[in-house]
Order: C-alpha cells, then sequence, then structure tokens
C-alpha cells in the first residue's frame, strides 16, 4: 500500500463546505429558542451612574434582561488570564477583574453592560435600544506608548502596568554591548490588527432541566479548554454538567481560543430562563469585541563588530493588553516572544524587556503568531538595519551569524533539535533570483519607480508545549494533547481528537496520519473533533500544535492499536507477539507466513468466540474490543524556520507600493500534505503582507475605534498579491516520530519584516511604521532625490 | 435592520405615486440596505424600481450616449457600443467595488446618493451630462450639491443620464485599499470646446477643477500640469489621507488621465 502521509490527498471536507453542508453555531436552531442582543458601551472608559431596563422591559416579545448586577449576585466569574506572569522584581502580574457583565465600570467601547434576551432577534434589537444607561465619562488611555503616564484604569494598578518582565541578564549585555564596534538601534512600532476571522463569534446556550446541563454550541477552537474555564472560573456549572459543542468554525487565527463573555451570559441565562439562548455577532460587534493582535512599541538593540559578528541583543518593548488580561494575553507578549527574540543568530548575550500596560481598547491576545511575529520583526529589522550600516550583504551578514550545528542551543531559553539554516538561504537566494535584483531594479527605474528588496530568516518556536516547562513558567494549564482511535468490529475506524479544525483540515491530514499507521483505507476514517461529549479532552488548537502534538497523540494511540492486534495475532495463528510484523494493515507471523488481516483483528476483538467450542481469540487478561487512548506530551517545542524574500515596487508619485514578487523557503520537517500545507503559507502570509502594507486598527484618543468595518480596515484581497514562489528544505524534527514541526503560522511571522525590509530599501533606508501605506511611502519619498525617471 | 413595506412598481407613474415623505426608491440596494442595516437611514416603505423595464438600457446617438437610471454598473461596464464611444466610462464602471456590487449596483442609485467618492459624478461632469428626471432636466453642473446632496426633490426619479461623447478621455482611480471607493478620482474629458477636469474623493463634493482644465485647455499635454500645487485648504482629510496628498493625488491622477487619453 502507498503510503499517504506526504501526498496531496484532497480534502475530505470539502464536500461538506463547498456544497453548503457545513454546520456552523448559527446554522443550529433549536425549538423554542429566544435571541439574545448585548447593549454595549458607546464609552472607552465611564462609570455607570445608572441602568434603567424599565421601558426595554416593557417593549414587545422581551423574555429577559440581564445586567451586572444580577451576574454579581450569582457569583459568576469573570474572564481570566491563563498565564501568571511574574514582573522583574518577583512580584506577581496585577489583573482587573473582568466581569462577563460590566456592573460598576466600563473600559472600552463594546464592553457589554447587559443581555436583552426576547423571543425575536428584530424585538431584542428594538428592546435593546430602550434600555437606558447613565454614563459618567472618564478620560481614556489609549496609546500604548504613553499609557503609563496616563489616569489609573484599575483600581490598585499603577501606572496601568500589569507587569514588567525581563528574560535574560542585563549585565552580560552591558559588557557584550561595551565590546562592541557598533551598535545599530531601531525603534518599531508593531501595529495592531483585527483578526477578522470570516465567520463571526455566535453561540447557542441549552439547558435541560431534567438534566440539569448546559449545551454551548460556541466557534470555539478549544472546547474541552472552554468548558475547563467556564466551570472552574466561571462558575457556570459543574463541568460534567457542561457539554460545549464547536462544530465547523470558519476561522479564529486566535480570536476564538477566548472564553467570551457572550458564552458564559448565555450559558448562566439559558439556566436562568429555563430556555435556548441564541447570538450571533453582526460584523461591527466583531471588529470591536474580538480579541485584537500585535501591539507594541519597541526600542531595541543590537551591538556589532565590524566584520558583522553580533554580540548582544536587548529590546525594551511596551505591549499592549487592552482592557483587560484574557486567556494568552499576559503569555503572547513574554514567553511566546521574548525566547525568539534573538531569531536565528547565535547572539552571545541578550535581553527582553515587557511592559505589559492596560489600556481602553479591545483586549489584546493571541494572533496568528503570537509574540513570534513582534519577535522576528524586531530582530530581523535590526539585521537588515545592521547590514546597510555595515555595508555588508543582507544575507551574507545573516549566514555570518547563523548557528554552525544542532541541536542549537540559544541564550534565552530554546535548544532547537534540528535545522539547516544555511541550505534555506541559499535555496530562497535561489528561487527568488537574489543575484538577478540588480537588473531588475535598474529596469524599474529605467520606468521611473523605485525597487527595493527585503529579506528575513525566521523561527518559531511551535508545538505548543511541554507541559512542565509551561507550567514552570506560569501556565494554568498543561499543553498535551489526547486522541482516541476506536475500531469498529467491521473494520471502520473513528479517531477523536483534541485537536480543533477551524481551516486547517485535520479531517484530510490527521486521517491520512492515522491511514497509515493502521493500514486501513483512507474513506474508512473519520476524525471526530469538536464536542466534549466525545473524546477524552483536549487542548485545543494554536501555537501550531495540532499536528506537532495532537497528530502525535494519534499516532500513539494507533501504536497502541497495533500492539494489541500483534497479541491477538500470536494467539490466534499460535505465535508469539514478538514473531508477528504489522505491514500494510496486516500482521504476519514471519515463520509461518500466516497472516490476519486489521479488520479480521478488530472483528475477533469484539466477537472473541467461536460457536460450538469455548475458545477465545483473545489471549488470556486481554479485554475485548479495539480502542486506545493515548496522552501527548512533547518534550520540547518544535522549530520551523526558512527565509523569505519580498521586492516591492514604488511609484513614488503615488507612494503605491506593489508586492512584485515573493518567495518563501520554509523548513516545516516532514509534510504531510504539501496541498494543505501551500494553503496554510499562503494564508500566513495574506495575513502577514497584510500587517505590513494594509492592516491597521487605529483608535482614536477618545477610544473610539476608527477602523471599525471593511470600509476602513483595509483587509488585502487576492488582487494584492504576486503569484507566492514557495519551496522547502527539510530537516525532520527529532522530538516526535513524524519528525513534524508545523506550518500554520510561518507565513504570518516572516512576512511582516520581508516586506517591510523591501520598502525601506526602496526607501533608501528610511524607517517607516506599518503598515506602509501609500501616503506615509509618498511623504518619505519627498525626502529622496529624483530617481532618473524617463518620463519629463 | 427595522421592518419596511416593500413594493415594486411596475412603471414611473406608480413609483411617483407610492412615493412618500417616508419612502425611498430601491435600485441595487447597494447604499439603501447597508445604509438601513447598521440604522443609519430607516423607511416605511421602500419602492422598487427595477422591474420598471424602460429605466434600463444604453442608447448611442451621434453626439451622446444615453444610460437608463437601473443600468448596473456591470452592464455598462460590459457595454459594446459604450467600449467604442466613451470607451473610459465603461472602464469607471469596470473599477466600482467589487463584482457582487457591479451586478446589483446601479448608475441611477450612484448618482441620486452623492457620494463624495463614488465614481459616477464625475463622469456626469467631466462628459457634462444631463440627468432626466420624470419632472425636468438637469446639467450636472447644477445636479451635484454637496455632500449626499443633489438638485433631486422628494419622489423625483431619476429616468436616464445622458453624456455628451468627448474626442478624448479618461478616468484615472486612486482608490482607498480598504473600500476601493476613490481617495481621489479624476475624469479627464477634451471636448470640442472645451476640457474638463471632473474631481471625486478629494472635497465633499466633486467638482470641476478650474485650475487644471484651463492649463490643459492651453496645452494638452502633462508638462502643461507637472508642477502644478492645488490648494489643499478645502479638502477632505481622514484617516486614509491627508488634504495634503489628496490635492498631490489630484494632480497625479489628472497627468495619468492626460496620458491615457
Ligand atoms: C462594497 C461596496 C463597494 C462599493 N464601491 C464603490 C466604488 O468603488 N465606487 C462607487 O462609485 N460606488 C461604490 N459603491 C456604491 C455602489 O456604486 C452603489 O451601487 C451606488 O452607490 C448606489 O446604487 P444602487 O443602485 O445600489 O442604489 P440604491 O442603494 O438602491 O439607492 C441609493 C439611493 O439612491 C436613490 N435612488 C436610486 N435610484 C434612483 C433613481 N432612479 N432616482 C432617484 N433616486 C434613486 C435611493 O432611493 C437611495 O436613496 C460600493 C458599494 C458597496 C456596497
Amino acid at each position: 500500500m502507498a503510503s499517504l502521509v506526504g501526498s496531496r490527498v484532497e480534502r475530505k471536507e470539502d464536500k461538506r463546505f463547498l456544497t453548503g453542508k457545513g454546520r456552523y453555531t448559527s446554522d443550529i436552531n433549536l425549538a423554542n429558542q429566544t435571541y439574545a442582543i448585548f447593549v454595549r458601551s458607546p464609552h472607552a472608559r465611564a462609570q455607570i451612574k445608572k441602568l434603567d431596563i424599565s421601558k426595554a422591559q416593557k417593549s414587545s416579545g422581551v423574555v429577559s434582561i440581564l445586567t451586572g448586577s444580577e451576574i454579581a449576585e450569582d457569583k459568576i466569574g469573570g474572564l481570566i488570564a491563563g498565564w501568571a506572569i511574574r514582573s522583574e522584581d518577583g512580584t506577581e502580574m496585577k489583573c482587573p477583574a473582568n466581569p462577563p457583565l460590566a456592573k460598576d465600570i466600563v473600559n472600552f467601547v463594546g464592553d457589554p453592560v447587559a443581555v436583552v434576551i426576547a423571543e425575536s432577534l428584530e424585538e431584542a434589537k428594538v428592546a435593546a435600544e430602550k434600555v437606558s444607561v447613565d454614563y459618567k465619562v472618564l478620560k481614556a488611555v489609549t496609546s500604548t506608548a504613553d499609557a503609563m503616564n496616563g489616569d489609573t484604569i484599575h483600581e490598585g494598578i499603577d501606572k496601568n502596568l500589569c507587569f514588567d518582565w525581563l528574560l535574560g541578564d542585563r549585565q552580560k549585555v552591558k559588557e557584550a554591548f561595551e565590546k562592541a564596534d557598533k551598535v545599530i538601534s531601531i525603534d518599531i512600532i508593531n501595529n495592531r490588527l483585527i483578526p477578522n476571522a470570516m465567520e463571526p463569534r455566535a453561540c447557542l446556550a441549552d439547558y435541560n432541566s431534567a438534566s440539569e446541563e448546559i449545551t454551548l454550541y460556541t466557534t470555539s477552537q478549544n472546547p474541552h479548554l472552554s468548558r475547563l474555564i467556564m466551570s472552574a472560573f466561571g462558575n457556570v456549572s459543574p463541568e460534567h454538567k457542561l457539554r460545549v459543542v464547536a462544530p465547523d468554525v470558519g476561522g479564529g487565527f486566535g480570536s476564538k481560543i477566548n472564553v467570551y463573555n457572550e458564552d458564559i451570559v448565555c450559558s448562566w441565562a439559558a439556566k436562568k430562563i429555563n430556555r435556548a439562548i441564541k447570538w450571533v455577532a453582526e460584523r461591527s460587534e466583531s471588529f470591536l469585541t474580538d480579541i485584537h493582535g500585535r501591539d507594541h512599541v519597541t526600542h531595541a538593540e543590537l551591538a556589532v563588530t565590524n566584520d558583522g559578528k553580533f554580540l548582544g541583543f536587548k529590546n525594551e518593548t511596551i505591549a499592549n493588553l487592552g482592557a483587560y488580561a484574557r486567556v494568552f494575553g499576559t503569555v503572547t507578549p513574554t514567553y511566546l516572544f521574548g525566547p525568539c527574540a534573538t531569531g536565528v543568530y547565535e547572539i552571545p548575550a541578550a535581553y527582553s524587556n515587557v511592559k505589559a500596560v492596560f489600556t481602553n481598547t479591545a483586549p489584546v491576545d493571541a494572533y496568528r503568531g503570537a509574540g513570534r511575529p513582534e519577535a522576528t520583526y524586531t530582530i530581523e529589522r535590526l539585521v537588515e538595519k545592521a547590514s546597510m550600516e555595515l555595508g555588508i550583504d543582507k544575507t551574507e551578514l545573516r549566514m555570518k551569524n547563523f548557528p554552525t550545528a544542532f541541536p542549537f542551543k540559544q541564550t534565552l531559553v530554546h535548544t532547537v533539535d534540528s535545522g539547516d539554516y544555511v541550505a534555506g538561504m541559499e535555496k530562497a537566494k535561489q528561487m527568488a533570483d537574489y543575484n538577478g535584483y540588480e537588473a531588475r531594479r535598474k529596469e524599474s527605474e529605467s520606468k521611473g519607480k523605485l525597487r527595493g528588496i527585503g529579506v528575513s530568516s525566521y523561527f518559531e518556536a511551535c508545538g505548543i508545549a511541554p507541559s512542565a516547562a509551561v507550567m514552570s513558567l506560569g501556565c494554568g494549564v498543561g499543553l498535551w494533547e489526547s486522541a482516541e482511535v476506536r475500531f469498529n468490529p467491521t473494520g471502520q475506524v473513528t479517531v477523536y481528537t483534541g485537536s480543533h479544525s477551524h481551516g486547517q483540515s485535520h479531517q484530510t491530514t490527521f486521517a491520512q496520519i492515522a491511514a497509515d499507521e493502521l493500514g486501513v483505507p483512507i474513506e474508512n476514517i473519520d476524525i471526530v473533533h469538536g464536542d466534549t461529549d466525545k473524546g477524552t479532552f483536549g487542548m485545543g488548537t494554536y501555537g501550531s500544535r495540532s499536528l506537532t502534538v495532537g497528530g502525535i497523540a494519534i499516532v500513539n494511540a494507533c501504536k497502541k492499536i497495533v500492539e494489541k492486534g500483534k497479541r491477538v495475532t500470536a494467539k490466534m495463528l499460535e505465535s508469539s507477539p514478538d514473531d508477528v510484523e504489522f505491514k500494510d494493515g496486516e500482521f504476519i507471523v514471519a515463520k509461518s507466513n500466516k497472516k490476519k488481516t486489521i479488520g479480521e483483528i478488530a472483528f475477533a476483538c469484539y466477537l472473541p468466540g467461536v460457536r460450538d467450542e469455548m475458545k477465545s481469540p483473545l489471549p488470556e487478561g486481554e479485554e475485548p474490543g479495539l480502542k486506545e487512548t493515548a496522552f501527548f506530551d512533547p518534550s520540547n517545542f518544535s522549530f520551523p524556520a526558512g527565509t523569505h524574500i519580498a521586492e516591492v515596487e514604488i511609484d513614488p508619485e503615488t507612494g503605491e507600493v506593489k508586492l512584485e514578487k515573493y518567495t518563501a523557503c520554509d523548513d516545516f520537517g516532514r509534510i504531510i500534505n504539501p496541498m494543505i500545507v501551500e494553503g496554510q503559507v499562503h494564508g500566513g502570509l495574506a495575513q502577514g503582507i497584510g500587517q505590513a502594507l494594509y492592516e491597521n486598527a487605529e483608535y482614536d484618543e477618545t477610544g473610539q475605534l476608527m477602523t471599525g468595518s471593511y470600509m476602513d480596515y483595509t483587509m488585502p484581497r487576492a488582487d494584492n498579491f504576486p503569484e507566492f514562489n514557495i519551496g522547502y528544505t527539510c530537516t525532520h524534527a527529532t522530538t516526535n516520530p513524524l519528525g513534524v514541526k508545523g506550518c500554520g503560522e510561518a507565513g504570518a511571522i516572516a512576512a511582516p519584516p520581508t516586506v517591510m525590509n523591501a520598502v525601506i530599501d526602496a526607501l533608501g533606508g528610511q524607517e517607516i511604521t506599518m503598515p506602509a501605506t501609500a501616503e506615509k511611502v509618498w511623504k518619505a519619498c519627498k525626502n529622496l532625490k529624483k530617481p532618473n525617471s524617463k518620463a519629463a | 435592520m427595522k421592518n419596511f413595506n416593500y413594493h415594486s412598481a411596475k412603471d414611473i407613474k406608480e413609483a411617483s405615486k407610492l412615493s412618500s415623505s417616508n419612502s425611498a426608491f430601491l435600485a441595487g440596494g447597494m447604499t439603501t440596505i447597508p445604509s438601513m442595516k447598521l440604522g443609519l437611514a430607516s423607511y416605511k416603505d421602500l419602492i422598487d424600481i427595477k422591474n420598471i423595464k424602460k429605466l434600463s438600457g444604453i442608447k448611442v446617438s451621434s453626439k451622446s450616449v444615453t444610460i437608463g437610471a437601473t443600468t448596473k454598473h456591470v452592464e455598462v461596464a460590459n457595454s459594446k457600443e459604450l467600449k467604442k464611444t466613451i470607451p473610459s466610462l465603461a472602464s469607471l464602471a469596470e473599477g466600482i467595488g467589487d463584482p457582487q456590487v457591479r451586478n446589483r449596483g446601479t448608475i441611477g442609485g450612484s448618482i441620486a446618493n452623492n457620494d463624495p467618492s463614488a465614481d459616477y459624478p464625475s463622469a456626469c461632469i467631466a462628459l457634462n451630462a444631463t440627468i432626466h428626471t420624470n419632472d425636468r432636466k438637469i446639467e450636472a453642473s447644477k445636479f451635484f450639491k454637496g455632500m449626499f446632496e443633489t438638485a433631486l426633490k422628494k419622489g423625483e426619479l431619476i429616468e436616464a443620464i445622458e453624456f455628451q461623447i468627448p474626442e478624448k478621455s479618461s478616468y484615472q482611480k486612486h482608490p482607498n485599499p480598504a473600500s476601493r471607493y476613490a481617495i481621489v478620482g479624476v475624469y479627464v474629458a477634451k471636448h470640442k470646446k472645451d476640457i474638463n477636469v471632473a474631481v471625486t474623493g478629494a472635497k465633499p463634493c466633486v467638482y470641476n477643477d478650474k485650475d487644471l482644465s484651463k492649463a490643459l485647455s492651453n496645452n494638452f499635454s502633462t508638462s502643461a500640469i507637472q508642477n502644478m500645487e492645488l490648494d489643499s485648504s478645502d479638502m477632505n482629510s481622514d484617516i486614509h489621507a491627508s488634504a495634503e496628498y489628496r490635492a498631490s493625488l489630484v494632480v497625479t491622477q489628472a497627468k495619468k488621465a492626460v496620458d491615457a487619453c
């Protein structure tokens, strides 16, 4: 049987999605359901003086209106930060309470203060307009850079500072900088982004008063984790009386990791009113209340020698958490960021300092790449600047500082098990025709255009994550993954995974893996995810962990099945398990060349008897049935890496930037399905290029979101991109049996510095901030000497 | 969206009879429906005019092209006659929004709405258009009154827009990267007697830039306007473009248009 791992198997999920048979949360309707509309704060920061629902309660169709007071009375818990971060001085981080419905004070535009539940959506909307809230508006804090100088937002949190964190050694860095020939320094902003999943958030909560069970259908990347949080911290219901179902989910990018206010409020309220409640976000609500991403202000320095050796690195960053600290809010700018600060280079001394601040803006949390794009942007912008200042070719300078051997023990945290960064760089250069660039630049110049080339080399820590390691750093849970593999008596297989697919194609990739492990045709394998009633438990999907952690749990469960199959075969064929080999779905006794198919073994496991004979095919003590569970806890992160190269052409008259060429050469370890990996790379690149050239979430000084719709928030479109030139090098991960590393976030990590390095190259080294909009670039072009223009 | 009554008018007479102080005509709905959804507008009655046959279609004569009010952007973009007579107008329509918008949005709706960054108003000014309503004929130069404001009276229905065929013309749009409406769009048209440089997006309402048209009347080439600097004091400024940038874009887009003529 040919191996499926490595081949472009068509997606099993496509038929469902392309023929409209997907089942998303908002597709689900229950008899007698009600509809929820949330009343939200129109102010970024205000005290609630009075909240009057009397008029709204009389509105037609209203079932119930609930506010922050009731939720407080019922002791329903608030939203939480999942990682406890400690400051450099040893003190614990300071986080405010984040009640699901605000009672006394609102802290960002969109903060919910009440929920109106009615018989129809229209009636709920009309009634919601009649809820009257008397606010005392307070001065909002919105700027990341100035947050520490603003009014105190949360009582007891001085300077709006959640923590002031340090990773690394200040003294060693100081010494390294003293030895430097040159210090390269930059001040950069990592712009705030809005994730914009295609499917807006939604939930439908149902309560069964007989079983006292709540069922919550919701748009989640991690239903088991949501259930755990809602029951352990939200106090919504004991865990066994709460079922969370995240059916088809249309994109997450991190924004659907969190348990949100609406999940908790609808679950709690459904029990209160003893009816199902449905809520579907409007796009405007998504813009305002989905978690946002990035939003760092950074000063960074690199100490170098004249011949281009890196001696030391440091960054001082202010990271905006928004109004409240959410699940991955505090770890994203710390342990997902700092450890990657030195990039793919040997830099003997380094530190990363991050001050995380609260502001009156939407909460900021993990967004595709989470921390690693911010780290990569910092080091790769610095290295590019170093190459300009030292006059050393940007690719040579990078290669000069690449590690020469693996495992590569980095200065800050990680030990990278495998990789070959030089091979990646050389292949990328060849793919991009790096050496032919000068001719293309001249051609652009002859048309009156400016051309620039940018490079970035990245690595990322994926496969999140070894439980003991992350828990020692403050994580509130272990980050293992579970899988359960079940055979039917007639030989088909159901694989239950704790990972969650919201665009990642697990139904196909995981089935390819199981098909190879078990020798069962892929058509006979179903992958089940997204329901806490199905499968054991799971930590969900983010941090490029599905394959590297969840996939390995599947492999391990399959291996247990094969082991049992060997024992049963041995009994049936009167041999010893050690003499049984398993290959392509057959158990073969080498000596006698007798065999049993895995289907026959499954059948025998479920029907362990023979008519007229008291004889079992199962060895003594062996349980009937064929089902195995595995929990996989990785021993290390995995470390995808690569080099990307971009070329841009700028029209100096309008400042428009055209991305002419984009080359991505990545090392993702073993690739299970190249077609799916390409899709992941394309999507990541689109988001990364979006950050560099188009996307920006902007608040005005009163805390109003200026980019709250697609009229103003620039989502990149297909015509903004050239054909992507994608290639791979491959070194296998040594820390998992498949040798896989993860590919979901790479594009979003590598693209922003690659594109910005190209833009800044075209602008003669002038720094500009992301996104490089036409107007910013136009202004920079005015500072340049006129290029030799053919046009008069 | 609040509930409303939907009417489909079979002729112009019925449409105007149904119209009241709390109604709106519904053409493509590409502006009306989103504004109702966002709560920016609400009406008791929507009067659908798409089924009135007479309001749709493109007629070409020797001097002018007349486009029915409910003609969709996609029909204008694909019209063979128009590509021969005023290709710049077909290509303007092709650059509006996205395929979904072009498959529903209409020229009459666009002009009646008079969005400061819409494309069609510039064509009306540049091509000395006449707006035919159920009541009168209005010259384009007197039709566009201000931001989202036109000479139309309540209940007055646009039937068609008649464009004068120029000797040469070109429309050059610098789109807003988010919405793809014009940050600045410049429509240059050279007629036998005059040259118009109609500008959309730059100010609260479309206008004919007298300085640029004068310069081009003397010398119809990019060099005539190469180093012109426009007064930006009354130009729009928002998160997408400052007034200063818009002023520069007007000249740049005008040059591109002259080049393309
Ligand atoms: C996503 C998107 C992108 C867009 N991009 C662009 C763009 O790039 N450039 C651009 O120019 N436009 C753009 N538009 C607007 C688009 O062109 C609309 O179609 C147009 O503004 C309105 O036309 P409509 O037929 O849909 O009018 P409707 O929405 O039906 O009506 C608009 C207004 O005009 C009135 N009206 C309609 N027809 C008549 C008539 N015959 N007589 C009197 N009053 C009438 C209506 O009562 C209403 O007040 C975009 C719209 C969207 C949704």
